[in-house]
């Protein structure tokens, strides 16, 4: 999440979707809140009956546009257009928060001379190196500033999970200041510039949005806005999967800076999590390159020889930061226990470092390349939703084994009998030497555990019922195998299992399962003392002498005594819901909520108060747990040596980041520029508009190999947009949704949306089977025509846009091609997200071929 | 016991058929045949004997009013979970020959399974296509109004499912009230087609299911004005009879010859 971790220091959302019942304005965007998150949305229904305006901008005209006061059609992956021409629009009418955007954000710092725009490099920001495809971000950092000792600006121009704002420079919070906001370098006039084309004639032109239509929804989003006003912002996958995703995000982050709508009661940010546990799943990660918490995966080199050198990169002088050694030393201490002593690093070696990219597309084409033995796969199911799922399915045929953890039987475990490669006879099975192991597992009501929400609200949930028959938790799973795998490494000597040998491993078992006691997971998570095993109250009580343990300090405080776990709680006693589940961080549940006051303290208005500075008793006080040092007063100076968060004044509410303010100009972490520049997807209907140079994210990696290619922009072989999604009925790739009958039922077919003004050209009838082409693949849907399809005018020419949901593949009670055979493997730069959101596609009436060679015959084919 | 009642809007519905799937795990109801119907997002199609409640997507054009959500060209996109009306003078009920179909204390009209017989009079005696048989089962299923769970002091599962209050339960003088209000409001605020659908005076006698809908009954299929079959029973006899004394008169003809 580092589009809101750089603007804002913490990736997850901001506030909780019951909060939007205070917000005056909600601008829904790059999200499909009411399909895909319908019990949440019941508070954006209940914010719109008592008068909240609802905005949705969407290429669809979906459930959520249904219900909204206002829908803008757009096309897809314009958004930064749209968005820029939104930033463009509060600037220029000087809309903005003056007094927030002075006070709270970096818009007065003052940026070094050899800075140069995307504006002037016709498309690229300085610091740009055509070759390694990367960004030096030295000239980005503020005036002033010095990069780091080691001479290397950063690796944070690689972008990556962690990055919140530090690494590259810990002086950043000796940054030069122009309060006027004049001085042609500082941020806000910078900005300026930088979206100064950005007009809505632009968005018109391009996004294929009426001028009038853009005006209105500006203006009813820009005016909840000011001490009395509040507006805040929704997205999810329909930005996160772009190749310019993050700077997506970034804007809107940009946009709600500039609005004062950040950590004030009806503002924020709301990055819809479409599971569970999506965002638990972030903060003790399943990603490659961070540690539980946001810390840093080590990466392979000199700047992780030693914990030193680890934390000196990682950590900051001042900011929150600065404690940065107290989390991962905590943090392998919970890992090694008492083989982590200072002596040798707290066990830093053991860890694995990064080597390269090992993000999903990028390990799933070493699959395909063959450099994988073996793979396990849980709550997960690739055969579906992996992009390119037709290249994906064939890099699991060069597998050696496979696991394959679940409640039924997926297609990703079925791949080597029943997928379309095997049907359409391009594989045999016979040829496939992958040995696969389809393990049974348990249902979220057979087992214990959290779930973290989209609010980052830890929720604890009781095990109902046994699982059935073998079937087993995760927590049975990994604890098991790793015992079996300890069991080994006892007999094997090399070093390489030394680490694994060190791991503490020493959970409770109980019951005749077996199975580990979930809540020790959850304490160790929590923390406590080395010495007494007493539970620590918070991560302010954590220490790097190793002798604390903690393993995830996010999460610290969730269970601060014995017999209190706050994930368990159910007694909600206010309106943020205080008593109900425990919100990292600190039971904070709408964060940066010192900007809900002004800089004196007080706050802005009577009707958004949350959290102010009580005069009387010298302590921070209000409707939330403050996200801020209780006593810290708000007239603050810190003296020239002060370290940490003592180093940041008393109005600076951006606690994690080092100078304390919110990120406009983002000067260090992201791999693709300080600020959002629009750029197209990487298969686009046009030429950029705004960089004719620069058509794509420069920064982008598309994959291209056989199978993995790419339609030019423009392209008269695919000349539609395609855009793929969820729907209400399914889940994700099925596997909980197509087994069931009831949900099966609801959604039957695959089928993909189109305008009526479409079908008549290519003479398409409602409801009859058509094939989906793009350069990767070709499916058969039914053809829905719908005027929820809006033809639009891009740059005068017409632009059919296609939808296709991505549910189906070949199990279950119904079946279905699936739309992930359409998309690319393809990278963001920052998080290695796929672009699922804008592509290029072309349409053929009937079923499709049943053979490859008729497919790429498709392919080749002109309109 | 008071009378209960649901008030179904589809001003607040968000389309999400949590409805259908509570109501099909509360009651064990089969599933409905997996068929793709190519109408909208609705692949259900109509309440039957193995789907009991029903969310319809009626895709229209509209010239004028605050819900149209694009400015360039005005269209609409309403959703509204269809259910049994549980009339007063219930069709079903009327024409049920075994007693399989009573009347609960909470008005509703409640089938019983292991009476029925699977004549099917129930099935043309329905004002609103209700109760249908099932395949190849043979006897007829409707909506319970959750009459087990209503005993328990429970709301049905389908209201109770619902995220966004489109479904509300409740003692049914207040929800009529309710409904009305709720009109009243919607008025105000712009949506000029919005209308009570409660029709009282006709045969039927009124409905424990109303619904608040934007526009004419007929596009969310409820008849503007559905009547029981039994009214018709007076001058069915009295054909019959004339019929019948004809048919007497022309055969004591013929044997007076």
């Amino acid at each position: 999440m580092p589009g809101l971790g750089t603007t804002y220091g913490r990736g997850g959302a901001t506030a909780s979707p019951k909060a939007l019942l205070n917000s005056d304005a909600i601008l829904i965007m790059g999200s499909n809140m009411a399909e895909n998150h319908p019990v949440g949305f019941q508070w954006v229904m209940e914010a719109k009956e008592n008068g909240t305006q609802v905005l949705h901008v969407d290429p669809r005209f979906s459930r959520t546009s249904a219900v909204a006061n206002i829908w803008v059609p757009l096309r897809a992956g314009s958004d930064i257009l749209f968005l820029g021409g939104l930033i463009h629009y509060i600037l220029e009418n000087e809309l903005f928060f003056r007094e927030y955007v002075l006070h709270y954000t970096n818009a007065s710092v003052i940026i070094p001379e050899d800075f140069k725009d995307t504006e002037e490099l016709e498309g690229v920001f300085s610091g740009w190196n055509a070759e390694t495809k990367k960004y030096d971000e030295r000239t980005w950092l503020y005036e002033g500033v010095e990069p780091k000792a080691d001479g290397q600006s950063s690796d944070a121009g690689n972008g990556g999970h962690g990055q919140h704002g530090v690494g590259a420079a810990p002086d950043l919070n000796k940054y030069h200041q122009d309060l006027t906001l004049q001085h042609p370098r500082c941020v806000f006039q910078l900005l300026k510039k930088h979206f100064a084309r950005y007009t809505p004639e632009m968005v018109e032109k391009y996004c294929g949005v009426s001028k009038d239509a853009f005006l209105h929804a500006a203006k009813t989003y820009c005016t909840a806005s000011g001490p009395e006003k509040t507006g805040a912002i929704c997205y999810a996958l329909g930005w996160t999967q772009h190749s310019s995703g993050v700077q997506m995000i970034r804007c809107a982050a940009i946009l709600q800076l500039l609005l004062g709508n950040m950590g004030r009661p009806g503002g924020g940010i709301l990055a819809l999590r479409g599971h569970a546990s999506i965002q638990g799943s972030t903060d003790v990660p399943t990603l490659f390159d961070i540690l539980p918490g946001y810390l840093n995966m080590p990466k392979f080199g000199g700047e992780s020889e030693t914990l030193a050198n680890y934390i000196a990169k990682n950590g900051a002088k001042t900011g929150w930061w600065y404690n940065y050694d107290k989390y991962i030393v905590s943090l392998l201490k919970a890992y090694y226990g008492e083989a982590a002593q200072p002596e040798n690093d707290f066990g830093f070696h053991w860890l694995p470092r990064v080597t390269g990219d090992h993000s999903h597309q990028a390990y799933w084409l070493d699959m395909v390349d063959g450099k994988m033995d073996g793979l396990f796969v849980m709550g997960q199911n690739p055969a579906v939703a992996g992009p390119n799922s037709g290249m994906e399915r064939r890099g699991l045929g060069k597998l050696k084994w496979l696991v394959v953890r679940e409640m039924v039987e997926t297609e990703t475990a079925s791949f080597w009998y029943a997928s379309p490669e095997v049907t359409r006879g391009e594989l045999r099975t016979e040829d496939i030497g992958t040995e696969v192991f389809l393990l049974p597992a348990a249902g979220h009501a057979e087992k214990d555990g959290t779930f973290t929400n989209t609010q980052r609200l830890l929720q604890w949930r009781q095990k109902a019922v046994d699982p059935p028959g073998d079937a087993r938790s995760e927590n049975h799973f990994i604890y098991h195998l790793g015992v079996l795998l300890r069991e080994k490494a006892k007999r094997d000597p090399r070093p390489r299992n030394a680490g694994l040998l060190a791991l503490t491993w020493d959970y409770t078992i109980e019951g005749k399962l077996k199975e580990p006691v979930a809540e020790e997971v959850l304490q160790e998570m929590n923390g406590y003392t080395v010495a007494d095993k007493r539970l620590v109250p918070g991560f302010a009580a954590l220490k790097a002498d190793g002798s604390t343990v903690c393993g995830c300090w996010i999460y610290s405080g969730v269970f601060p005594e014995p017999g209190r776990n706050r994930a368990n709680e159910r007694h909600s006693t206010d309106f943020h819901g205080h008593g109900w589940g425990f919100a990292w961080p600190a039971d904070r549940r709408i964060i940066y909520n010192r900007a809900s006051a002004r800089p004196d303290g007080a706050p802005w208005s009577e009707r958004k108060k949350l959290v102010w500075w009580d005069a009387a008793s010298k302590k921070w006080t209000g409707n939330d747990v403050p996200d801020f040092t209780a006593t810290k007063a708000p007239d603050y100076q810190p003296p020239a040596d002060a370290v940490g968060d003592a180093a940041l004044a008393g109005d600076k509410p951006f606690i994690l980041h080092p100078d304390g303010f919110g990120w406009i100009w983002v000067p260090v972490g992201l791999a693709d520029g300080p600020l959002p520049s629009h750029y197209e997807p990487l298969e686009s209907p046009i030429r950029n508009p705004m960089y004719p140079k620069q058509q794509s994210n420069p920064a982008d990696e598309r994959r291209t190999r056989p199978g993995n290619e790419y339609a030019t922009s423009p392209d008269n072989q695919f000349p539609f947009v395609l855009t793929t999604y969820r729907l209400t009925e399914h889940h994700t790739a099925g596997g909980m949704s197509r087994t069931l009958s009831h949900l099966a039922e609801l959604q039957p077919d695959p089928f993909c949306e189109i305008s009526p003004e479409m079908a008549a050209e290519l003479s398409i009838i409602p409801g009859e089977w058509v094939t989906v082409v793009t350069a990767r693949g070709a499916i058969e849907v039914h053809a829905l025509v719908t005027p929820r399809i809006k033809t639009l005018k891009i740059d005068g020419k017409t632009v059919y846009q296609v939808g296709i949901p991505f549910h189906w593949g070949y199990n279950g009670l119904v079946k279905g091609d699936s739309a992930n055979d359409l998309v690319a493997i393809s990278e963001e730069p920052n998080v290695h997200i796929m672009e699922t959101k804008g592509l290029l596609c072309n349409i053929y009436r009937g079923k499709r071929a049943a053979n490859a060679a008729a497919i790429r015959e498709l392919q080749s084919r002109r309109n | 016991m008071a009378l209960t009642a649901f008030l179904t809007d589809a001003t607040l519905c968000i389309g999400c058929k949590a409805c259908e799937v509570a109501c099909k795990e509360w009651n064990e109801v089969p599933e409905d045949g997996y068929v793709w119907s190519g109408n909208s997002y609705d692949n259900t199609t109509a309440l039957g004997a193995s789907t009991w409640r029903h969310v319809m997507f009626l895709e229209q054009h509209k010239t004028a009013g605050p819900q149209i959500s694009d400015m360039q060209d005005p269209f609409r996109w309403v959703f509204l979970s269809d259910v049994c009306k549980h009339c007063a003078n219930s069709g079903c009920l009327e024409a049920c020959p075994t007693g399989a179909i009573v009347r609960t204390e909470f008005g509703g009209v409640y089938t019983q399974p292991d009476v029925c017989n699977g004549c099917g009079y129930c099935v043309v005696s329905c004002p609103f296509g209700v109760i249908d048989k099932r395949h190849p089962d043979g006897r007829a299923f409707k909506c319970t109004f959750c009459y087990d769970r209503q005993k328990a002091g429970l709301k049905p599962a389908c209201a109770t499912a619902c995220p966004t209050e489109s479904i509300q339960f409740g003692p049914l003088d207040e929800l009529r009230v309710r409904g009305k209000e709720r009109v009243e409001e919607l008025k105000h605020r712009g949506y000029d087609d919005a209308r009570v659908y409660d029709p009282q005076e006709t045969s039927v006698g009124g409905i424990h299911a109303f619904f608040v809908i934007l526009g004419e009954p007929e596009a969310y299929n409820l008849p503007p004005a559905p009547q029981v079959p039994t009214i018709h029973l007076k001058s069915a006899w009295t054909s019959a009879l004339v019929f019948s004394l004809f048919i007497a008169a022309v055969l004591c003809g013929a044997f007076a010859f």
